[in-house]
């Protein structure tokens, strides 16, 4: 067995992942990405997801090994943001030629390009990507990887998820594997004090860890490292010296908390920042395990009372809020934790909920769904875009919070849009991101262009009987086809 | 003699190409009723996705056949008919544009036999029509792509040999025409556009084409598909474009017009299957290239040139006049795709700029002879950014972005992918009045970033030291 496919294997077996621990032993072994139906299916692949996770890291050379398509067509498209090095957004490729290939040149090429990059660029680190044809035409990444290493004298990591061995999220998890096998625990930090934490899986989305970080520091918390988010590689490699971890998306990274916690005794609990209960339980319980790791237990006072404070701050901005949008309803599509960390103070200035999707939730978290919601009838695994639209333009949901796959099917429907997954423009996290989502929540359904877009032409309701085709619609029985079965259409919108 | 420097790196720094398969998908999507499908791992598609929503703003359909560590070592052959048949299924599209990618191409099977099996086998899944674009990602840029797509699809869907036919159809048409309307032959003329014109420019080559009283057949077309119209029902496929039915009848055209070099090869297909004679327009921007244009038009139709195109020529007239005062000894920095590139740079020469950086994707083309510079270097935009220092204007499509900060030099937005500006598709960049508004735009940049004289910007005496 390669050790990429023991790598997968050991991943599928992970048993911190809740949904592993209910399935058999049978089960387990066939892992947990399900495998897509040709011509319907949707979201990234294992590269994708590798890169999603490690890019943030900011002062990191990243090279993508393979034709152009992995990186060309997907430079520079998420808006993590860096307070500091920019080399991340620049994109580095071995862009493979045909002659490349046929002539077996692409490990040399691969070689020369870390030369050129280390030269040019002098980074840190320099992170190598295996794509699906350098994997298939069978290039030794690792090996060329640790000779360029010793010959250039940088750590050059390489990330083995090529695209066909799965899902963006098993790309996630390989990226944790890769970050385990390479760079936690290979620098020794000078400066390991008692209110060290990790936070695992925060990717500083328009830069809303900066949203968080005041809160930890007027605790006295110290972040030893965020990964990946607006992260350096040298706080990556010292981050096994952290007391404890919160782990933030758990789907992506859950491998990662758990082996170091294995490896390190760093204990970690999963939370999140989206929602204001959802982030003072997520302050307490970074407290609490600092104190059982040995910390002064007077975090725990100092804790609450900034709970107290930062609360009744934001519930009081929020009033503003609840005349506005009183009654008006919400379908968040997004799954995960933000199924339902949302969902409780939204419901508390009187929004109404009626649907939330739970594609890539926990059993906790639908546990909590439920108990948010009183009933589980407003959780859905995934909506076919046809469903969707059907749904958003009979107006049976006043706004969509989704991400940009579903973007313009909700404004297609002519129905009120806020991104709340990677591309979006405003950071929503802690206290202050809860009031600013509402806020956005509230711009976008008094957005004054809704009667404009939805009103007909004072033409058309005239002559309202005549129904003549529009010149852009395609005959009846090419254009609807009866959908019979349910099936998983395209953008099945697997955000993290 | 343009001298091209072929690329020498062995590392890509911010690529410029965008994929040879997303091209051929762009192509496909300017069919009426359309799925492009990619034929790889699904991650190939699940990027070129978003980047052409990033760049639309529009939902794209665009589907894969998602192969996996099994299809990549035993073959692609099931998955492919799998995805045809989950189409044919779920959104019965008019035609499924097959792309291929790096993965299936190295893997190199025997894709155009395996289709006609699938064809085969499958006898009830007529009504569709299957065409296959070989479009790894390892060769070419979205030229490539989108010339390889529109040639299959003539290829594999024109009717053969039509000049007999054309006669004999037209008469049908005139007897049908209302008595006493003058019995005109509705003459057609075949359009192969370029990737590189924007939804606005099709519409407005249309427009004019139509204003000769002559019928305009576009392929692809994206002024239906990609126009930015919001449908009253969810659809599964392209709602506009190109019908396969003109598709077909392609060969009854009196004329073919291919705009931009890389439609010579699907130009001279169409004329080697149906006799259609076709004219190449390299660029359909600058007086002149729309003047020969617009006469060509007139010959074909017969019809005086309508007084409405003259008053766009003199709008024209005006804005050079205008705008020459702004472009004069500017210096401009360009990479772009081989056509485009020699589009823009003619344009801005014309003008009275000057072309002090191109960089373009592929060394192939014809056209990179004729571009208006003194070399072209095959590369990313990190060479670009390295040649472009002392540019006044930069341009290049939104990736263009980081250098045009680093360097501190405005950039002009064109081409693909334009995903932090709205409306680049509702923008015009041929004929009269696309050059008029490409003249306004870039004067508009070059005023907007007009320093005001300082003592230190003028001193005659520290310029000369300088300059020593």
């Amino acid at each position: 067995m390669s050790s990429l496919s023991a790598k997968i294997q050991d991943i599928f077996v992970e048993p911190a992942c809740e949904k592993n621990r209910r399935k058999d032993a049978g089960a387990r072994k066939k892992g947990c990405s399900k495998p897509q139906t040709p011509g319907a299916a949707a979201g990234g692949c294992a590269f994708d997801g590798a890169k999603v996770v490690l890019q943030p890291i900011t002062d990191v050379a990243h090279l993508v090994h393979g034709p152009l398509a992995c990186e060309g067509n997907s430079w520079d498209n998420r808006g993590t943001a860096s307070s500091g090095p920019t080399l991340w957004r620049t994109s580095f490729t071995t862009d493979l030629t045909e002659l490349d290939i046929i002539m077996g040149q692409s490990e040399r090429k691969l070689f020369h390009a870390l030369r050129q990059i280390k030269e040019a660029y002098a980074p840190p680190a320099i992170f190598v990507y295996a794509t699906c044809v350098t994997e298939l035409i069978g290039d030794d990444i690792q090996a060329v990887c640790k000779r360029a290493a010793e010959k250039f004298g940088l750590p050059v990591v390489p990330i083995n998820a090529p695209g066909f061995v799965g899902s963006k999220n098993l790309g996630n998890k390989l990226a944790g594997e890769a970050l385990l096998d390479h760079v936690i625990g290979t620098i020794e930090p000078d400066d390991v004090g008692p209110h060290d934490i990790n936070i695992l899986g925060e990717f500083n989305l328009s830069g809303e860890y900066w949203l968080i970080r005041p809160l930890l520091d007027r605790l006295g918390v110290r972040v030893r490292a965020c990964i990946p988010g607006d992260a350096r590689y040298r706080e990556v490699a010292c981050s096994h010296r952290a007391r404890a971890a919160m782990l933030v998306c758990s789907t992506a990274l859950i491998n990662l908390a758990r082996k170091m916690e294995e490896r390190w005794q760093i204990p970690f609990f999963e939370g999140s920042f989206y929602g204001i209960a959802a982030t003072s339980e997520a302050l307490r319980r970074i407290a609490e395990l600092l104190v059982k790791r040995g910390a002064d237990a007077q975090i725990l006072d100092r804790t609450d009372t900034l709970i107290a404070e930062e609360e009744a701050i934001a519930w009081k901005r929020l009033e503003v809020y609840r005349p506005r949008l009183k009654g008006k309803r919400v379908l968040i599509n997004s799954g995960g934790v933000k199924s339902w960390s949302l969902v409780h103070a939204l419901m508390e200035i009187g929004m109404e909920i009626v649907g939330t999707s739970v594609k890539k939730s926990t059993a906790g978290d639908k546990e909590r769904i439920k108990q948010v919601l009183k009933d589980d009838h407003r959780m859905f695994e995934s909506m076919a875009p046809r469903e969707l639209y059907t749904m958003l333009s009979e107006h049976k949901a006043d706004i969509m919070l989704s991400g940009g796959r579903t973007q313009f099917i909700a404004l297609k429907a002519k129905t009120p849009w806020l991104d709340i997954n990677q591309e979006r423009h405003h950071p929503y996290a802690g206290y202050d991101g809860m009031v600013e989502l509402v806020r956005q929540i509230d711009l976008a359904i008094h957005n004054p262009i809704w009667s404009e877009v939805r009103e007909p032409a004072p033409w058309e309701i005239d002559s309202h009987a005549e129904e003549q085709p529009s010149a852009h619609t395609l005959t009846e029985a090419a254009g609807v086809a009866p959908s019979k079965t349910r099936r998983h259409d395209v953008g099945d919108f697997a955000e993290c | 003699m343009v001298h091209v420097y072929p690329q020498t790196k062995s590392a890509t720094v911010n690529p410029l190409k965008s994929s040879q398969p997303l091209g051929a998908a762009l192509a496909f999507l300017g069919v009426e009723g359309a799925v492009p499908l990619f034929h790889g791992s699904q991650g190939c598609t699940s990027f070129a996705l978003v980047l052409c929503v990033r760049h639309f703003k529009e939902t794209v359909p665009l589907q894969t056949t998602a192969m996996d560590e099994l299809a990549t070592v035993v073959g692609g052959a099931g998955h492919l008919e799998e995805a045809i048949l989950n189409l044919k299924e779920r959104a019965n599209p008019r035609l499924i544009g097959i792309c291929t990618t790096a993965l299936a191409e190295t893997r190199s099977e025997d894709f155009a036999r395996q289709i006609a099996n699938i064809k085969m086998m499958r006898a009830e899944e007529s009504g569709t029509e299957i065409v296959l674009a070989n479009t790894p990602d390892f060769d070419g840029a979205l030229e490539e792509g989108w010339s390889k797509a529109v040639a299959a699809m003539i290829e594999r869907i024109t009717r053969r040999g039509q000049q007999a036919r054309r006669s004999k159809k037209a008469t049908v048409i005139e007897r049908i025409r209302e008595p006493g309307e003058q019995p005109l032959k509705p003459k057609k003329l075949a359009i192969l556009p370029g990737w590189h014109l924007t939804v606005a420019d099709i519409e407005h080559l249309r427009e004019m084409v139509e204003s000769f009283g002559l019928k305009p057949v576009i392929l692809p077309d994206l002024s239906g598909s990609l126009d930015g119209t919001v449908p009253d029902r969810w659809m599964p496929v392209t709602y506009g474009g190109t019908s396969v039915e003109d598709i077909q009848e392609l060969g009854t055209a009196v004329q073919c017009i291919g705009v931009g070099e890389h439609m010579r090869r699907p130009a001279e297909l169409l004329q080697k299957l149906t006799g259609v004679p076709y004219i190449l327009f390299q660029s359909l921007t600058g007086v002149r290239n729309v003047d020969r244009f617009v006469s060509l038009l007139s010959e074909i139709s017969g019809v005086p040139v309508p007084a409405k195109i003259h008053r766009c020529r003199s709008q024209l007239q005006d804005a050079l006049l205008d705008g020459h005062l702004h472009f004069a000894g500017k210096k401009i920095a360009i990479a772009a795709e081989p056509d485009q590139l020699y589009q823009l740079a003619t344009f801005f020469t014309g003008l009275g700029a000057e072309i002090v950086a191109a960089v373009t994707t592929t060394g192939t083309s014809e056209i990179l002879q004729k571009v208006p510079a003194e070399s072209i270097q095959i590369g990313d935009l990190g060479d670009f950014e390295k040649l472009a220092g002392g540019a006044d204007l930069l341009v290049t499509h939104s990736h263009g972005r980081q250098a045009a900060e680093r360097l501190g030099i405005p950039l002009l937005r064109v081409g693909f992918p334009a995903f932090d500006r709205l409306g680049s598709q509702h923008k015009l960049t041929i004929l009269y009045r696309g050059t008029r508004d490409m003249i306004f735009e870039a004067a508009n940049i070059f005023q907007a970033n007009q320093h005001t004289p300082s003592p230190e910007m003028v001193d005659a005496l520290r310029k000369r030291s300088n300059a020593g």
